[in-house]
């Protein structure tokens, strides 16, 4: 026990700061921004219903696909009747909705609109609001049982922290994505948000215990040094388990449908910054903690 | 734990897993063991031989068929198909459009009051325990619509008629007919007699459905706020002796006669309910009051809202995901990753029970959340053997006490790292209903899905991988 680590830490906790900084800095610009590209769950849509000629063959979703072209997306169509359809779109601007209108006159044989309504959105404010208190409860309520556990309130702080900073990477990424490429959030990004926190806290509180076990095995061993080497003894695992998550959220990125490439992509990005955080976040924290501690008692 | 008490373990397991495997089956399944359909599964250049040697001549197939499961005990039961629930986006569910009446509302109100309305259904369609159901609003011109979704496709009418109602609660008092000289009989009394008190639906804090003490029928018990109940003693103070009706909408409940004034805000409507009918009722009283009347527009059945192509390219992604990830496990760990392979498979074939048993809905966030939970159960395995690894250079006497240092020290972070996910999916499930948080279906099946996996993850990494270890692993210097 008495050779000496290197300080991974303990001396150089602010170049992963700066990396953190890095990263979060573009996303947080991006959010100010442009903030998220919301999905047809959050800003709603158009149902547009319409009859055709009793004669006419019955229609698929390409076949309307083919007439109205990529722009507007086609959220749904459905038949509900004989020769009686139902299209689902995205919110329409009024000049949009027309030019739609005059295409489908003009391909469809004997269109008829019946009745074109504006759909609310699925996940109101009150959702999005209540969620978010929902988790700024679970993230006070994690610091107080961490802060307990650890007889130190710094480590749930830094825990909580450290999420966060997960999370604002996430609606960074997210923000980016959805400026440049177009990419919109719906429910399962929500989904994937939530995921992503618990797996976050779940990783942080790994490495914590390791500094808890070595502080009781190890006497008057500065904190600085108790870090870096609890960093070193639960690196492999850190590394191993996320890979093992990696593997399965890459397969499902790669291999699964359209509709949740980028979902598997928010897990995947959650899972690789969660794993950071709780080592390069949360612990150059506690040094810090650490650091001001000290000062205060040499005043 | 030494070798006898994991010998028995062992066994326990290994029946648990025989009962979910059964459990899993589908409903129905055909069984064909006869000649030509065996061998026209094998290979085709091994056609010929099979036809050759295989023993059985051709029969007709068999029907396989699962009862459903029912488990009476102590007068409660427990009865489930054992069919998955599949969500809106898995398996397509009912379509109801529901169209507003806003006559009675002013123009400016109509779009707060659809919004209301659109919080209300979703609540009774929740409280109803169909979880996973999406309600959005959708306005033309002139016409305000709420479109529920359903999963599956359920008994409707019963649902149609559950969210349909505009559930008015109302405490009407008699007033004496002019032309009537005495109070009269209860079959005289018609339904213009009562009016309308100031004591309502928005007087109530909550509703349960529960059985009378003395007749165990079932009756709804109404317990009022403060407000509620001021006006509750007042009303019952002046109409002592007579009838006091309870209404829902336009009609009467039932109307029992007022014995004495009720000061603690309590009261009972006993109407010949059936059990289910008190608890939807109580549902719908606990929902709260439409601000609009509203009827039931059309019902249709939708598709699955992800294509059929979709949800198979994710299952087979999430299938080759865990294949390489046990595939991992074995390159890491040797023997031991065999066993952590089985651990996995233990677990992912619980979990899908679980789903059954309980049940919970599947969603592609579900499917996605449960493959992540895999991996996370993959972390324990990992905690675990981490561990093992550093205490087999500690030398230990023996391999019972190895496995049970190693487990004991992997236990310390694996309860506190668990216990704070627990609490956030206990906050996301809001079991107590809260306001301020979610009573969203979606949410709260992230939650339980969430809880479900920490739990049977504690029970395969520290329970079945103990017992495999302990009588399979032979760890070399002890």
């Amino acid at each position: 026990m008495t050779t000496r680590r290197f300080p991974i830490i303990s001396k150089y906790y602010w170049i992963y700061f700066v990396i953190s900084l890095l990263i979060i800095i573009p996303g947080v610009i991006s959010l100010a921004l442009f903030r998220l590209r919301p999905g047809i769950d959050f800003v709603g849509g158009t149902i547009l219903e319409f009859s055709t000629a009793t004669s006419s063959a019955h229609l698929q979703k390409s076949d309307i696909g083919e007439i109205i072209g990529p722009n507007p997306e086609i959220v749904g169509f459905d038949a509900t009747g004989p020769n009686l359809y139902s299209l689902h779109l995205p919110a329409l601007s009024d000049e949009s909705r027309g030019s739609l209108i005059a295409t489908l006159s003009a391909h469809v044989q004997g269109y008829k609109e019946r009745s074109l309504s504006s759909v609310g959105p699925l996940i109101g404010q009150e959702l999005i609001q209540k969620t978010a208190v929902a988790m700024i409860l679970a993230a006070f309520l994690i610091a107080v049982y961490l802060a307990f556990r650890f007889q130190s309130f710094e480590y749930g702080v830094s825990a909580v922290v450290a999420t966060l900073h997960d999370v604002v990477v996430l609606l960074g990424v997210f923000s980016l994505l959805g400026h440049f490429w177009g990419v919109q959030v719906d429910t399962l990004f929500v989904t994937a948000l939530l995921t992503i926190a618990s797996f976050s806290v779940h990783d942080t509180v790994v490495v914590y215990d390791r500094i808890r076990e070595r502080k009781k095995k190890v006497l008057r061993e500065p904190m600085s040094e108790t870090i870096d080497a609890s960093v070193f003894e639960t690196l492999t695992r850190s590394l191993r388990n996320s890979l093992a998550v990696v593997i399965v959220l890459l397969s499902l990125f790669l291999l699964g449908g359209e509709t949740t490439r980028w979902f598997a992509f928010a897990l995947l990005i959650g899972t690789i910054t969660g794993t950071y955080s709780s080592t390069f976040v949360a612990l150059p924290l506690l040094i810090v903690w650490e650091k001001i501690r000290a000062r205060g008692k040499r005043v | 734990m030494n070798f006898s008490q994991a010998l028995r373990s062992y066994v326990i397991l290994l029946v648990i897993a025989v009962l979910a495997l059964v459990l899993l089956l589908p409903a129905t399944m055909k069984v064909d063991f006869g000649k030509q359909s065996v061998c026209q599964t094998v290979p085709s250049f091994l056609s010929s031989v099979c036809q050759g040697v295989y023993p059985l001549a051709d029969s007709a197939p068999l029907t396989l068929t699962r009862p459903p499961l029912k488990i009476s005990l102590f007068g409660s039961t427990f009865a489930r198909d054992l069919e998955y629930r599949y969500g809106l986006d898995v398996r397509g569910g009912s379509e109801v459009t529901l169209v507003a009446d806003m006559s009675n509302i002013s123009l400016s109100q109509r779009a707060s009051a659809l919004e209301s309305a659109k919080e209300v259904i979703s609540r009774r369609i929740n409280l109803y325990g169909l979880s996973e159901s999406t309600v959005t609003t959708a306005v033309s011109n002139d016409s305000y619509r709420l479109i529920a979704a359903i999963p599956g496709i359920t008994e409707s009418s019963q649902i149609t008629s559950l969210i349909g109602s505009t559930a008015q609660l109302g405490f009407r008092e008699y007033v004496q007919p002019a032309t009537a000289s005495a109070i009269a009989s209860p079959s005289s009394m018609l339904v213009s007699d009562f009016v309308p008190t100031d004591l309502t639906g928005k007087d109530l804090q909550e509703v349960t459905a529960q059985f009378d003490s003395s007749t165990n029928l079932p009756v709804i018990s109404l317990q009022f706020t403060e407000e509620g109940k001021k006006k509750f003693a007042q009303i019952t103070k002046r109409n002592i002796g007579k009838p006091l009706a309870i209404f829902l909408d336009e009609y009467p409940i039932s109307a029992p006669n007022v014995q004495s004034e009720i000061t603690d805000g309590r009261a009972q409507i006993s109407g010949n309910f059936t059990t289910e009918e008190a608890k939807s009722l109580s549902a719908t009283l606990n929902a709260g009051a439409l601000p609009a009347p509203i009827s039931v527009l059309s019902q249709r059945t939708v598709e699955a809202s992800l294509g059929d192509s979709s949800i198979h390219n994710s299952i087979r992604a999430g299938v080759i995901g865990i294949t390489l990830v046990i595939v991992f496990l074995i390159a890491l760990y040797g023997l031991k990753g065999v066993l952590a392979a089985v651990v996995v498979v233990f677990y992912a074939i619980l979990t899908l029970t679980m789903y059954k048993l309980i049940p919970l809905t599947l969603t592609l966030p579900g499917i996605a959340g449960f493959l992540l939970s895999v991996g996370m159960s993959v972390d324990t395995i990992i905690l675990v053997f981490e561990r093992l690894r550093e205490e087999e250079t500690q030398g230990h006497s023996t391999v019972s006490r190895l496995i049970s240092k190693s487990f004991g020290r992997a236990w310390g972070s694996i309860k506190d790292a668990n216990a704070v996910t627990l609490v956030s999916a206990f906050v996301l499930a809001n079991p107590f209903s809260w306001v301020f948080l979610n009573t969203s279906g979606m949410v709260r099946g992230f939650a339980l899905t969430l809880a479900l996996g920490i739990v049977l993850n504690l029970f395969t990494g520290m329970l079945v991988l103990r017992v495999l270890l302990t009588l399979f692993y032979k760890p070399k210097n002890v």
